[in-house]
């Protein structure tokens, strides 16, 4: 498979919380085109320093803001807001109007996986992960001490 | 049939009432514990409180065997969520949501919601109805809106100046129930004649009332 240049990749990240911020940033290190939309001004303070993307402050579910940020253009759309309600609207949003190729969502509580699941959207789960790995390092220790026994 | 609602402030109480008096089991889905407590002893509903939008909390309510479920908190995302999982997982046919951003009419649609109410349009056009037309006032709505008088000024472009109350071509579910000339009032006959500057009382139904007016006005707008 031919990889495409990461130069040409055109993200828009919804919400610039712990999680936005840090993964837009991220992106625009590793050369993406980035976009970052919050309702609040003061969240684009936790951006890293050599952030090199665009940033704009407006609420991401109403369709005249993602219209703005050229939804149209983009390969990926991340939802990442605190909110899994917005995030489902937002990621069907950018899916089935806009036909955005990669649409990704954060889901916060993991009693939502279901419907995100029924409604074909891709997520990812802090949560879940943070669990998964917890149990991970706990079994590997256990299995550290059965082996030294 | 049965109805869920979800959410929904002041206006909700009267919703409730409407339709248990109509025969309908409701169930109303709240996330304020005082509210539910509230609406507990006022209505003969099952009430439940917690997120509906929470796939195991519409279950509780019974969606698996509810007709209709009527989306009304707040926040949009939330509307329509609450709907999609009702069609998608609890195959509820009827979904009707509320939205607060009237651009979000045409999103609910293309996602599958087959009713979008807008609060925020519905009000801007009654509104501008009332302000473009200052010669009809008192426009009562009686028994929830399945009636409503009007008072219509009878100015110079009437086209029923002159006319006998008989000779005007009414719609079946309209009459006009009086007419104040100047200090006087009048219970009109199909003779009694229109005249200019008269003030005339109108009752008709809803579905009729902007075909009365542009009779009685000559124009629709």
């Amino acid at each position: 498979m031919k990889k495409r240049n990461k130069t040409d990749e055109y993200i828009i990240v919804i919400g610039c919380g712990r999680l936005g911020s840090h993964l837009a940033s991220l992106l625009s290190r590793d050369g993406c085109s980035v976009v970052i939309i919050d309702k609040d001004v003061n969240s684009f303070e936790g951006l890293e320093q050599d952030f090199g993307g665009f940033t704009i402050e407006a609420d991401g579910i109403e369709d005249e803001v993602l219209r703005n940020a050229k939804i149209e253009q983009a390969d990926v759309l991340v939802a990442t807001t605190d909110d899994d309600n917005a995030n489902i609207m937002i990621a069907q949003i950018a899916k089935s109007i806009y036909k955005v190729p990669k649409v990704i969502a954060r889901l916060h509580d993991p009693n939502r996986y279901k419907i995100y699941k029924e409604l074909d959207i891709e997520t990812v789960s802090p949560t879940l992960l943070s669990a998964i790995e917890f149990q991970n390092i706990i079994a590997r220790d256990f299995a550290g001490i059965e082996e030294a026994d | 049939m049965n109805i869920i609602i979800v959410g929904g402030g002041k206006k909700i109480h009267f919703l409730i009432r409407s339709f248990v008096s109509k025969g309908h089991n409701v169930t109303v889905i709240n996330d304020e514990y005082e509210t539910c407590r509230r609406l507990a002893r006022m209505h003969n509903a099952k009430i439940i409180n917690g997120d509906g939008s929470l796939p195991y909390v519409l279950e509780e309510a019974g969606a698996a065997y509810s007709e209709i479920i009527v989306a009304l908190t707040p926040k949009d995302p939330d509307n329509l969520v609450i709907c999609q999982i009702a069609q998608k997982m609890f195959m509820i046919k009827r979904t009707i949501a509320i939205v607060n951003d009237p651009e979000n009419i045409k999103i609910f649609h293309e996602l599958g919601v087959d009713t979008v109410i807008s609060t925020a349009e519905i009000i801007s056009s009654l509104i501008e109805q009332r302000v473009a037309v200052d010669e009809i006032t008192n426009l009562i709505p009686i028994e929830e809106g399945k009636v409503s008088i009007m008072e219509v000024e009878i100015t110079s472009d009437s086209p029923v100046i002159g006319k006998t109350i008989n000779s005007i071509n009414f719609p079946e579910e309209a009459v006009v129930g009086c007419i104040i000339r100047k200090e006087e009032a009048i219970i009109p006959k199909g003779k009694t004649d229109i005249r200019l500057n008269d003030k005339l009382i109108v009752l008709t139904l809803p579905r009729v009332q902007s075909e009365t007016l542009e009779i009685l006005r000559g124009r629709l707008d």
